[in-house]
């Protein structure tokens, strides 16, 4: 679990972040601006890529991306699945 | 009562006489915009009003009446010209949507020098092509985005001066690099405004279009005729108004209707420096008891999205006017506006290059759903055949939407690109790019465009430009970029991609791909699918066959491929 949620913070700190940013588990991404929702579907391919998921696009709202561990929430319920 | 009244009466008097003669303006005076809306406020007895509510990430809460805007124009107009920037220097400004982008607005213009106002979360390239085009002498920035600026400034011989708003002594400042902070300058209570002109140029935006690299279309400060009528009758504000437009200045609605037209009325504004989310949209109207909206389609549609109950858990009895711009409104979402705000939005239909609202559903008339409304008076828009590019004289067929050249803010030119302006005009008329129909009533009903240009979310992207982008990719041998059509968005961005020897389609390469153009160009422009093939349609000639791929993701009929290569 918290493999994953650094996982997560570490490519979002390297992919969207300007330098000398840093992110925790609870920053929100979304609603601060850090990721915008075009952004959002790059951030989605990732976490499909990497964890072998599919996400419905239902399911891949601005809320529910909006920290680390909102989106590691998210990605729970669909490995192993 | 709204400010504009019965349609017909405003079309059969109508002058511009109108808007000048209220902005105490007469032919041959100074003109100038960063001056009418601060330093005249004050002087109609409005210094201590509120100009500005401000939010930021994180809570950050600021207020700025209009004499605190008057005297933040004149201290960074001052600055600058200290550093030696002279009238008709651009001056370009590169910021987040935080305070010192909307005051240095006003101050670069009382100075007389060109603002060019670029999207903060552009890339390096996209940032670059457009400081060359326009040669910038100096770029107003953030620390956030310094690294951007870092660089290319080697590689733009005239940007001379790279301000930055926040520095913290702890970083070093490089080459070129001067900090600036409004809050530790000596305010500057007054100013010698610079005496521009009515034809003296103002602003310079950048916009895209299917070839070629992306052109500054040049506003002057007569534009204000323009937009301070407009603002007033079509977004109807009123003395005790609380608006918020949710556009960046990035693009002309955060100018054109974010700064120029709510301050030259003396209206007090809201800004929200955040990201999108719908509780926190619903929130800062609760808060603020916003009155009048001025957003965008796919805002609208975020928001029909996140659910009806949102909407219940705010108090948003403080709306009194909807109006939206960027992109056509679907008649869904205005149906689904009046449901929850029992009130319509209006969609407003215009373009960087006519800086002004051309086409819109007046406060008071009836709102056909679907419809962009009627041209604003003074506005003489029709369609054109696209062959002959005579006026079509039928009701509901399909044609160019042209206007008249000679309102106040029509642009003067692109920038440094004569050639390309002299295409705009056909037969003595402005050629939109955009199809329409117009029917009985004389209501205008979108079709699409009439190039290949993507419009994403309200803005303009160029398959060109994501294309040239696409070759530096290592792996890219061609591409091609069409519009997708987006639930959201209307439509994204899809690159069509051969690969290079050496290298296999994997959705790893798909995402590196994608990362790639968003870092290199803006998250606008960032393809959101990638579709890899073996070979990309083309002519016998070698010219790749766009229109087929827009036809295969349109599912429309693919028309005469008569030209296209065989195997």
């Amino acid at each position: 679990m918290e493999d994953i949620k650094e996982l997560v913070r570490s490519y979002i700190v390297k992919e969207y972040l300007e330098e000398d940013e840093e992110i925790t588990f609870d920053t929100p991404l979304i609603s601060s601006g850090y990721v915008d929702s075009f952004s959002m579907v790059s951030l989605l391919v990732f976490l499909e890529n990497k964890f072998k998921i599919k996400i419905p696009p239902s399911k891949a709202t601005p809320e529910a991306f909006d920290s680390v561990n909102k989106i590691v929430e998210l990605v729970n319920q669909y490995i192993n699945k | 009562m709204s400010n504009f009244g019965l349609y017909e009466e405003r079309i059969r008097d109508f002058k511009w006489s109108i808007a000048e003669k209220e902005l105490e303006y007469s032919n041959g005076n100074i003109l100038n915009i960063g001056w009418y809306c601060s330093d005249r406020i004050c002087l109609k007895g409005k210094a201590e009003k509120i100009a500005l509510y401000y939010e930021g990430f994180g809570g950050i809460k600021k207020t700025f009446t209009f004499n605190d805007i008057r005297i933040a124009g004149n201290t960074i107009g001052s600055f600058l010209r200290n550093l030696g920037i002279k009238d008709e220097d651009r001056v370009c400004l590169f910021m987040d949507r935080i305070p010192e982008l909307y005051l240095s607005f006003l101050g670069v213009l009382k100075i007389g020098a060109i603002v060019q106002p670029l999207f903060s979360a552009f890339g390096e390239e996209s940032l670059f092509v457009r400081l060359e085009n326009a040669q910038t002498r100096a770029i107003i920035t953030q620390s956030r985005h310094l690294s951007k600026v870092r660089m290319i400034r080697d590689r733009l011989p005239h940007l001379e001066f790279i301000i930055v708003v926040d520095h913290v002594v702890t970083k070093k400042l490089e080459n070129k690099e001067i900090a600036f902070s409004l809050s530790d300058s000596p305010p500057v209570g007054n100013l010698e405004i610079f005496p521009t002109k009515a034809e003296s140029p103002s602003v310079l935006h950048y916009t895209s279009g299917t070839t070629g690299q992306p052109k500054g279309v040049k506003h002057v400060h007569y534009s204000l005729i323009s937009q301070y009528l407009t603002t007033k009758w079509v977004l109807d504000l009123q003395e005790n108004d609380i608006y918020w437009c949710t556009a960046d200045p990035g693009w002309v609605t955060g100018t054109s209707y974010g700064i120029i037209g709510p301050w030259s009325l003396g209206i007090t504004q809201c800004v929200l420096d955040a990201g999108f989310s719908a509780h926190a949209w619903y929130r800062f109207i609760d808060d603020y008891q916003i009155t009048v909206w001025y957003s965008a389609p796919t805002a609208i549609r975020s928001l029909m999205k996140a659910g009806d109950e949102v909407v219940a858990q705010y108090n948003l009895k403080s709306i009194r006017h909807l109006a939206s711009v960027g992109e056509p409104l679907n008649s869904e979402a205005v149906l689904w506006s009046i449901k929850m705000f029992d009130k319509p939005f209006h969609d407003t239909f215009w373009q960087t290059e006519t800086g002004c609202i051309m086409i819109t559903n007046f406060p008071g008339m009836k709102v056909k759903p679907g419809s962009m409304g009627k041209t604003f008076p003074g506005i003489t828009g029709t369609l054109l055949d696209p062959v002959t590019y005579e006026p079509i004289k039928e009701t509901g067929k399909v044609g160019l939407i042209a206007f008249q050249p000679g309102w106040p803010s029509m642009m003067r030119s692109y920038w440094n690109n004569e050639e390309k302006y002299r295409e705009k005009f056909k037969n003595g008329w402005y050629l939109s790019g955009d199809r329409s129909s117009i029917d009985a009533e004389g209501y205008f009903w979108f079709i699409g465009r009439d190039d290949d240009v993507i419009n994403t979310g309200g803005h303009l992207v160029s398959p060109f430009e994501v294309e040239s982008a696409l070759l530096e990719h290592p792996a890219v041998a061609e591409s091609a970029v069409v519009a997708k059509p987006d639930e959201i968005n209307m439509e994204v961005v899809k690159a069509f991609i051969t690969l290079k020897p050496g290298f296999n389609a994997n959705p790893d390469l798909e995402l590196e791909i994608m990362n790639f153009i968003r870092k290199k160009l803006s998250p606008l422009a960032m393809p959101q699918a990638v579709e890899f093939m073996d070979k990309l349609p083309k002519t016998r000639s070698g010219k790749i066959m766009r229109r087929l791929l827009h036809a295969k993701e349109w599912g429309e009929e693919i028309g005469d491929i008569s030209t296209l290569e065989n195997d």
